[in-house]
C-alpha cells in the first residue's frame, strides 16, 4: 500500500526530471549534455509507464514488480552512458575520445554478460526478490566504482568546471546511497520494512533535484578549485 | 561476504561524495564578503565566523523573507554541519587533526549561513524600497 509520502516523492521526482529535460532542451548546453538529456527523458517516459502499470495492476502485483525492477536496471545501465559522457568531457583535452568510446562498449558488454550469467544461474529464471536485490546491488556498485574513478580523474586533472564537478558528485551520492541500501537489504532483509525502503526513492529524488539545481544556479562558465572541494587527502595527492 | 564488502565501500564512497558535494556548495559562497550590517547584527569581527554561531544564524535566516533560491543549499549545509559535529565529537580523543579539520568545516558552514543572511537582508531591503516607491 502506497502512502501520501510515496506519492509526494514520486510527483516531485517526476516534475524535477521534466524540468531538467526542458531546461536542457532550451539551453545552449543541450549537445554537451545530450546523454544526460536522453537519460532524463527515458526516466520521464518510464515513470509514466510504471504509473500506468501501477494504476492498472496495483502495487502488489507481480507484473508491477517486473516492470519496476527491470526498468530500474535498464535506467541504471543507461546512466553508465551519462558517466561515459562525463569521462569524455574530462578527457577531451587529452584526445582520448576513441578510448572512452571503446571503454563504453566494453562496459556495456561486460554488464550484459554479467546480468546474463546471473539470470542463468537462477533456477526457473524467475524474478525472485533475492535476485532483484543482488542484481541491483551489483549494478549500482559498478556505478559507484565508475563514478569514483571519474571523480579521481577530475581531482587529478584539476578539472575546474563547477557544473561538471557538481553533476559528478551528485551522481556519486546517488549510486553509493543505492548500492549501500541494496547491500544492506541483502545482508539484513528485515531492515527493508523499516527504513531501507525509503532510500531508493529519496536517492532517486535527490539526483534530478541536484542536477536541476546545478543547471539552474551554476553557469557553464563558473569555475571552482577542486582542492577546495576534495577531501584533504585527495587534494594533497593532487598537489604531489 | 560480497554484500558486506559492497556495503562498506559504498558507505565510505557516499561519505566522501557527500562531503565534497557540500564543500562545492559552501565554496561558492566563500567568495562573497560579509557586509558591515550583517557583521554588526550578528556580532562578527573581521571576516571569520565562529562555528557556534551557526544555530543563531539559521534562526535569523528563518526570520528573513525567502528569496527562494537558497533553501536547498541551507538544508544540505545543515546536514553537513551536523555531520561535522558528529565527526568532531567522535575524533576528539583519538585524532586532534581531524577534530580541528571538522571545526574549520563547521566554521565554513556558519560563514555560508551568514552570507545567505546577508543576501536575504539585501533582498528584504530591496522589497521594502520597491513597496515604498509603489505607494
Amino acid at each position: 500500500m502506497l502512502g501520501s509520502f510515496d506519492y509526494v516523492i514520486a510527483l516531485l521526482g517526476f516534475l524535477t526530471e521534466a524540468y531538467v529535460v526542458v531546461r536542457l532542451c532550451l539551453s545552449d548546453s543541450f549537445l554537451r549534455y545530450f546523454s544526460l538529456t536522453v537519460y532524463m527523458l527515458a526516466v520521464v517516459g518510464i515513470t509514466i509507464g510504471q504509473d500506468v502499470v501501477l494504476l492498472k495492476f496495483g502495487v502488489s502485483s507481480p507484473l508491477y514488480a517486473y516492470v519496476y525492477y527491470y526498468t530500474d536496471a535498464l535506467l541504471t545501465i543507461s546512466l553508465f552512458f551519462v558517466i561515459m559522457s562525463f569521462y569524455h568531457q574530462v578527457f577531451r583535452q587529452m584526445s582520448v575520445g576513441k578510448y572512452v568510446r571503446w571503454a563504453s562498449v566494453l562496459l556495456l558488454s561486460g554488464t550484459a554478460l554479467l546480468s546474463y550469467l546471473i539470470v542463468r544461474r537462477m533456477p526457473n529464471h524467475h524474478l525472485t526478490s533475492r535476485f532483484v536485490v543482488e542484481m541491483s546491488q551489483n549494478l549500482y556498485f559498478v556505478g559507484v566504482v565508475l563514478t569514483y574513478l571519474l571523480w579521481g580523474a577530475v581531482v587529478k586533472l584539476r578539472e575546474t568546471r563547477t557544473r561538471l564537478i557538481q553533476l559528478v558528485l551528485a551522481l556519486g551520492i546517488f549510486f553509493s546511497a543505492d548500492a549501500a541500501c541494496y547491500a544492506l537489504r541483502n545482508l539484513f532483509p528485515g531492515l527493508e520494512a523499516n527504513f531501507l525502503k525509503w532510500v531508493p526513492p529519496l536517492a532517486g529524488l535527490f539526483l534530478p533535484l541536484a542536477w536541476a539545481y546545478t543547471f539552474t544556479k551554476i553557469s557553464e562558465n563558473a569555475r571552482l578549485e577542486t582542492a577546495r572541494v576534495a577531501l584533504p587527502r585527495m587534494a594533497a595527492h593532487q598537489h604531489s | 561476504m560480497i554484500a558486506a564488502l559492497i556495503c562498506v565501500i559504498s558507505v565510505a564512497a557516499f561519505l566522501q561524495f557527500f562531503i565534497s558535494y557540500s564543500r562545492s556548495i559552501i565554496a561558492a559562497y566563500r567568495k562573497s564578503e560579509l557586509s558591515e550590517q550583517v557583521r554588526e547584527v550578528v556580532g562578527i569581527e573581521g571576516q571569520e565566523v565562529n562555528s557556534d554561531q551557526f544555530g543563531r544564524l539559521v534562526q535569523l535566516v528563518r526570520l528573513c523573507p525567502q528569496k527562494g533560491d537558497d533553501r536547498t543549499d541551507l538544508k544540505v549545509v545543515g546536514v553537513y554541519y551536523w555531520m561535522m559535529g558528529v565527526v568532531r565529537s567522535a575524533a576528539r580523543q583519538l585524532a586532534p587533526r581531524i577534530t580541528s579539520w571538522a571545526e574549520r568545516e563547521r566554521a565554513g558552514c556558519a560563514y555560508f549561513v551568514a552570507v545567505a543572511l546577508d543576501r536575504r537582508i539585501a533582498y528584504s531591503r530591496d522589497l521594502l524600497a520597491q513597496q515604498m516607491s509603489d505607494r
